[in-house]
């Protein structure tokens, strides 16, 4: 009785069963990612987490150190729960700033911008006040790129401007080469306002990206982040959102180029009655890695939030990773939450990882839920459609994009649709369907 | 009028304890207007037979033919003999994440016709077919067999079947797991898909029960690979009084 009640309530937490191979308490051991000399799991993975302090167990995610300083961080081993399914060797350098040289003083991508004429774009030297006003890092990558960057581009949305729906403003980050560069962006909703953010990331880059979102009291406002990198790039970016009161916030990831990108979206909530969506659409093909990791802290009161992710994997090695961290605390009361994993196994060859990790510590909600599903295209729903007449290349097609529009829909963006309907497209006929 | 001609069909599956042969020596022909019922005990190779014709990659052909109006259905891709005329009702559908029964039965009548249908008469179609088979409209939108019932898979089926208008349907013990008003409903639909006169049938079942409600012309009595008995519908009837018995004894009599 006691132990039930001082337990957390973590859904997908490790049980006491016997483990599958391969698997430890700790989670999955990827030996062939991050292979390492130490002792396999346990002390030696504990002995790399930084606890909260009292009454905060390590596992949580509420004991994630943060920080601004790069020293804080020690040196990622690949052991880390965050790190644990990326293949660092792949970060270029990104992981291993501070050490033995290694420095992000390469090029930032070079931004263009779109924009309505009462939207201020404006480039600041890294001492502007309001940098820093959405969150800390909470890896060390991230921090490596607060240390780093020069100048950072600052996106205002005024008081009560209400954009319409061709009022897009889209920021193009075109790579300016393979020298590893830090980047920072901050998007500031003001109170009341409307409005669409695109971040249309493109070329070669290998960059630490921090973008901080900030939303004041009753804004709405959807932030875009689109990787449609050339296929040497690599990209972390740390998007961190802070909603306001009664705003209404919907975030967009779409993955679909480079060699290795990691996005880490977090969403807080600074006061009550806060809205949140955030949706991602990703395509891996052979080779590529891409990682989303999320994290809903629910510290507010009243507030809503709704993940959907769904992905497509084609090609040897193609890697996907979805990690949804969900966090109710005591004082959140009142909390509606649900996440949601979709991926969709095309070939053979690929891997799709998901987690979702769900942490209650107040019973006083509306609700709480995820579901995770991976499901492969297979050889008997292919002889269906092709017993209907539907040519092997065109059912493989159908499915994708079926299971896809899903998510695109749900952007209602009309322009953007567009374009992602065709980057599908595109991935598509790369595969080679 | 067309010809759905096999010949001695031998036919065998990879197992993990090696090759097995299912048929051995099938010799069958259905033309256009003609229902056959295919009947026989579990493991005879009914399905196999139907598995074979529609090119599912499991069965192996090792010898004999099947050709349709003379051209050769083996030779032929899985979407190439469904575009020449052929349509396997499933004897298991499977779910398709992702894609609507909208979208699928529009891509699929495209395929087959050559051209895309014109979209006012095609819904029409749709609507008026999913209506007769008592399939609820929402059904249109939902993924294609994901979490359908046993039986709301088979009347998509029959629905598939009334909309593509192949030339020849084989239908895969589309009975199994209905209760009788779905039976009803299912044979229904394929009665209306052969009074429209251009089907030949090729109706696969373990039980006589749906024989009172679609009437073959003749019937095939599937034992171990190959055909033991055929005839007119009496067969049928005589199935109905005695089983498969007489056969299994005659069987293993001969071992």
């Amino acid at each position: 009785m006691t132990e039930l009640t001082q337990e957390k309530a973590r859904i997908g937490a490790p049980s006491g069963q016997d483990f599958i191979a391969g698997m430890t308490e700790e989670g999955e051991q990827l030996n062939q990612i991050n292979p390492h000399t130490g002792p396999l799991a346990g002390a030696a993975t504990k002995s790399h987490s930084h606890g909260g302090g009292v009454g905060v167990p390590d596992s949580s995610r509420a004991g994630r150190l943060t920080s601004y300083k790069l020293a804080d961080f020690p040196l990622i081993t690949g052991r880390e729960e965050e790190w644990r399914f990326t293949p660092l060797k792949r970060l270029r350098g990104l992981d291993r700033v501070g050490v033995n040289g290694v420095d992000l003083s390469g090029a930032a991508p070079v931004i263009t911008v779109e924009k309505p004429a009462a939207v201020t774009v404006e480039t600041v030297g890294r001492d502007d006040a309001r940098i820093g006003s959405a969150g800390i890092p909470e890896d060390r990558v991230s921090a490596a790129a607060w240390s780093s960057f020069t100048e950072a581009t600052v996106v205002t949305i005024p008081v009560e401007f209400v954009a319409t729906h061709d009022d897009v403003t889209t920021l193009t980050l075109t790579g300016a080469g393979d020298a590893p560069a830090a980047q920072h962006i901050l998007i500031h909703a003001k109170r009341f306002s409307s409005a669409v953010v695109v971040l249309d990331h493109r070329g070669t880059a290998v960059v630490s990206e921090n973008v901080e979102i900030v939303l004041d009291d009753g804004a709405h406002l959807t932030v875009v982040s689109i990787q449609d990198w050339n296929d040497d790039a690599v990209h972390a970016s740390a998007q961190q959102t802070k909603v306001g009161r009664d705003a209404k916030f919907k975030h967009v990831v779409i993955n679909l180029g480079g060699d290795l990108v990691r996005i880490t979206p977090s969403t807080r909530y600074a006061g009550t009655g806060g809205d949140v969506e955030m949706f991602g659409l990703y395509f891996a093909d052979a080779g590529q890695h891409l990682e989303q990791r999320l994290f809903v802290d629910h510290s507010a009161q009243n507030c809503k939030s709704r993940v959907t992710y769904k992905g497509a994997l084609q090609g040897e090695n193609a890697h996907t990773v979805w990690i949804g961290d969900v966090l109710i605390r005591a004082e959140a009361e009142g909390t509606d939450t649900y996440e949601l994993n979709r991926n969709l196994v095309l070939t053979r060859g690929a891997r799709a990882d998901s987690v979702p990790n769900l942490e209650i510590e107040t019973g006083l909600i509306e609700g709480a839920g995820h579901a995770s599903a991976t499901g492969r295209f297979d050889d008997e729903q292919l002889f269906y459609l092709q017993a209907r007449g539907i040519p092997e290349d065109v059912a493989r097609r159908l499915v994708v994009r079926g299971f896809l529009n899903e998510v695109i829909q749900q952007i209602k963006v009309p322009a953007l649709e567009e374009r992602l309907r065709e980057s599908v497209e595109r991935e598509l006929a790369a595969g080679a369907l | 009028m067309s010809t759905l001609e096999i010949k001695d069909l031998h036919v065998s599956i990879d197992t993990e304890q090696g090759n097995k042969p299912i048929l051995k020596g099938v010799t069958l022909t259905i033309k256009t207007g003609e229902t056959h019922a295919i009947m026989g005990p579990n493991g005879s190779g009914k399905s196999t037979l139907a598995s074979t014709i529609a090119g599912h990659p499991r069965y192996k052909v090792d010898s004999g033919s099947i050709t349709l109006d003379g051209e050769d259905v083996l030779a032929m891709t899985v979407d190439q003999r469904a575009r020449a005329g052929l349509f396997l009702a499933m004897q298991y559908p499977v779910e398709i994440p992702g894609v609507t029964m909208t979208n699928f039965l529009r891509t699929a009548k495209t395929a087959i016709d050559g051209e895309a249908p014109k979209l006012r008469t095609w819904t029409k179609d749709v609507k008026a077919a999913m209506h007769q088979l008592r399939i609820e409209p929402e059904f249109a939108e939902r993924n294609v067999n994901e979490g359908f019932s046993g039986g709301e898979k088979k009347r998509h089926e029959i629905l598939q079947l009334e909309l593509l208008k192949p030339k020849f349907a084989i239908l895969d013990e589309t009975d199994s797991g209905l209760d009788v008003d779905a039976l009803k409903v299912v044979s229904e639909g394929v009665n209306r898909a052969i009074d429209g006169g251009n089907l030949g049938t090729m109706l696969i079942t373990h039980y006589t029960r749906i024989l009172r409600y679609i009437k073959p012309d003749f019937v095939h009595v599937f034992v171990d690979g190959s055909i033991a008995e055929q005839g007119g519908p009496e067969l049928a009837d005589r199935l109905e009084d005695e089983g498969y018995d007489r056969y299994l004894v005659a069987e293993s009599a001969q071992a």
